[in-house]
């Protein structure tokens, strides 16, 4: 009897993530969402420019690469050319989401763009190899911050799901991590959640998965998945942010 | 013979826009910028009564990424700007051509550099022809110089951007985006649908998965994929040039100049015929591939070229290649807005004659 096995969205092509690093579970918790809602066939996901700039190598469904920070915009244009027909994805970085595309990010978001955005917080730059990212917590040592992250010199960190819940525009927003079997779990239902909301014509639904980089934070996996707990959710703590529909069902 | 009736009196940017919705456009995504704006007006009203979508994106980079997302599904999907605009637009240019997406994107320009003004310009023709963005790449370039063709470059410009997956620039100005014509818009001839069998329109889990890219680490990946591009380049030189002679059969003098440029010199040109200088007109329709051979023939035959632009001198250069500089080329030019006169390019027409002692 198979009691684990490779989800059918995901290909067989080897992934080129560091030891430790989380996108590998985001990937697959990507790719169990859209095998149980039986959706491979019609969904359509745009990679961004980052650490998963090959994602398009590791889903199974059709793919686009996406300029850095633009994803949403390319989603955009892929939902509207079949609303009916396409489930749209975007998996971005906190670079690519907060950094170069916070405008992309923040007008999907107001036009309530029926499409889902996978939203990976490290708060670092990864594939450039550590700099510091607009997530990047005050005091966090990077590259490009090596004595530190100054605030006074280059300000405060984005909270990226605070920010958009001010906006009316979209449908749900929510933080999760995947440092814990528990906390995969809850992630899991998040983002099929957010998947969910696509396919009834709810609109934007965004999920920001606090993960590890230990290559880059230069801990082990084990310490970098503590670092999430000590450091990132005290800063960006976890929950829903916004959930529009669950809103109008508790005032009927 | 067509009469008036089958004639509508059109702005130019307004010709475009129908035009595509006949070309089988329903996407179109803008930023709002002056000499173009008639474009975007245009689709935000018609779109929605055909099943389109017309949307006001936040930035002309978002707009033309709106454009590389519904061209990556194989649709027909459009953009329009000025020359500001484009500038912004560079990056998804790059990427369109990277990935190998048939798009089509009309610049309709005006002054520069910087913020520039908003009266026509032609000095977007380096940008255009040379360099839309990083890296290896070309666009077709289309150059219309009547409302009219406004309207059939655009379909033109639609079927050639499928049949060879690229993008096509119209390059306008703000004289053609703003004067009214008549169009007859029930001449225009669309093309036969092509596959598009790479688009990501979902496998259906009927086929592997679409990958649209342009992201090759292995060097000699990315080599290959540039030979290939410019081999289609090539053949698109050999097969896909176009341009208009006009009293070129005697001429010693030859005027190069496109849009409204060549409209003016027409005048200029039937002026200095009346004086009895044999001056004629090659009028290039695609900048790029830039029609090397009428240039190459004329070159043995004129004693003297004038190209008229609205521009510092830009298409002077694809002249001199072209020519060899065989013969001298003379600059005859207003920039910042200002549109050269009859008199003015006439002016250059005699001294032009004067010099190679053709005033006879």
């Amino acid at each position: 009897m198979v009691v684990f096995d490779k989800p059918h969205a995901l290909t067989d092509a080897p992934m080129h993530y560091c030891p430790g690093c989380t996108h590998g579970i985001v990937h697959r918790l990507v790719a169990e969402v859209i095998d149980e809602l039986g959706i491979e066939g019609k969904t359509i996901g745009v990679a961004p420019v980052g650490c998963s700039v090959m994602a398009y190598n590791y889903f199974a469904c059709d793919m686009i690469e996406a300029a850095h920070g633009r994803a949403p915009a390319v989603a955009t244009g892929v939902k509207r050319a079949d609303p009916e027909n396409h489930v749209v994805f975007t998996y971005q970085g906190d670079g690519d989401l907060a950094s170069i595309g916070m405008a992309e990010t923040v007008h999907a978001a107001a036009r309530n763009e029926n499409i889902t955005v996978i939203f990976i917080n490290n708060a670092i730059y990864g594939m450039t190899g550590g700099q510091m990212a607009p997530t990047s917590l005050p005091g966090q040592v990077t590259q490009t911050s090596p004595y530190g992250r100054d605030t006074n010199h280059c300000g405060f960190p984005i909270k990226v799901c605070e920010l958009l819940s001010e906006l009316d525009g979209p449908e749900y927003l929510t933080r999760v991590t995947v440092n814990s079997v528990k906390n995969i779990k809850t992630a899991k239902a998040a983002i099929k959640k957010a998947f969910q909301n696509q396919i009834d014509g709810k609109g934007f639904s965004l999920v920001e998965v606090l993960s590890s980089c230990p290559t880059n934070w230069g801990m082990t996996p084990q310490k970098a998945l503590e670092w999430i707990d000590e450091k990132m959710i005290p800063y960006y703590p976890l929950g829903v942010y916004k959930d529009r529909s669950a809103a109008k069902e508790e005032t009927k | 013979m067509i009469t008036v009736s089958d004639k509508v009196l059109m702005k130019g940017n307004e010709a475009i826009a129908e035009a595509a919705i006949i070309a089988g456009c329903r996407h179109y995504f803008g930023y709002p910028i002056t000499p173009q704006t008639e474009v975007a007006a245009y689709m935000a009203k018609r779109m929605p009564k055909i099943g389109g979508c017309f949307l006001q994106a936040e930035s002309e980079i978002a707009a033309i990424n709106m454009v590389y997302g519904v061209a990556s599904t194989g649709k027909r999907v459009m953009t329009s700007s000025s020359s500001p605009g484009i500038s912004l637009k560079g990056e998804g240019l790059s990427y369109l051509a990277g990935s190998d997406l048939p798009a089509l994107v009309v610049n309709v320009q005006r002054g520069g550099p910087g913020l520039g003004g908003i009266q026509p310009s032609q000095s977007d023709y380096f940008q255009a022809t040379r360099a839309g963005g990083h890296g290896d790449f070309k666009m077709i370039v289309l150059a219309p110089a009547s409302v009219q063709e406004m309207a059939e470059l655009t379909v033109k410009g639609f079927d050639l951007a499928d049949k060879y997956r690229m993008t096509t620039m119209l390059l306008a100005d703000g004289t053609m985006g703003q004067m009214m014509e008549p169009v007859a818009l029930n001449e225009l001839k669309v093309g036969a649908p092509v596959e598009k069998p790479w688009a990501t329109t979902g496998t259906k889990l009927e086929r592997e998965h679409n990958i649209v890219n342009s992201l090759f680490l292995d060097p000699a990946a990315l080599e290959q994929t540039n030979f290939e591009r410019f081999d289609r380049y090539k053949t698109i030189e050999e097969n896909e040039t176009m341009y208009e002679e006009y009293l070129m059969d005697d001429a010693d003098i030859a005027i190069a100049a496109f849009g409204i440029a060549a409209r003016v010199s027409k005048n200029a040109i039937d002026e200095a015929r009346k004086d009895g200088i044999k001056v004629g007109m090659i009028r290039p329709i695609t900048l790029w591939p830039f029609p090397v051979v009428p240039f190459r023939k004329a070159a043995d035959q004129v004693k003297a070229m004038i190209s008229v632009e609205l521009s510092m001198g830009q298409m002077i250069e694809d002249v001199r290649l072209a020519t060899e500089c065989k013969v001298p080329v003379t600059l005859c030019n207003r920039v910042g807005g200002m549109i050269p006169s009859p008199e003015q390019v006439l002016e250059s027409i005699r001294t032009a004659a004067a010099k190679i002692g053709g005033a006879n």
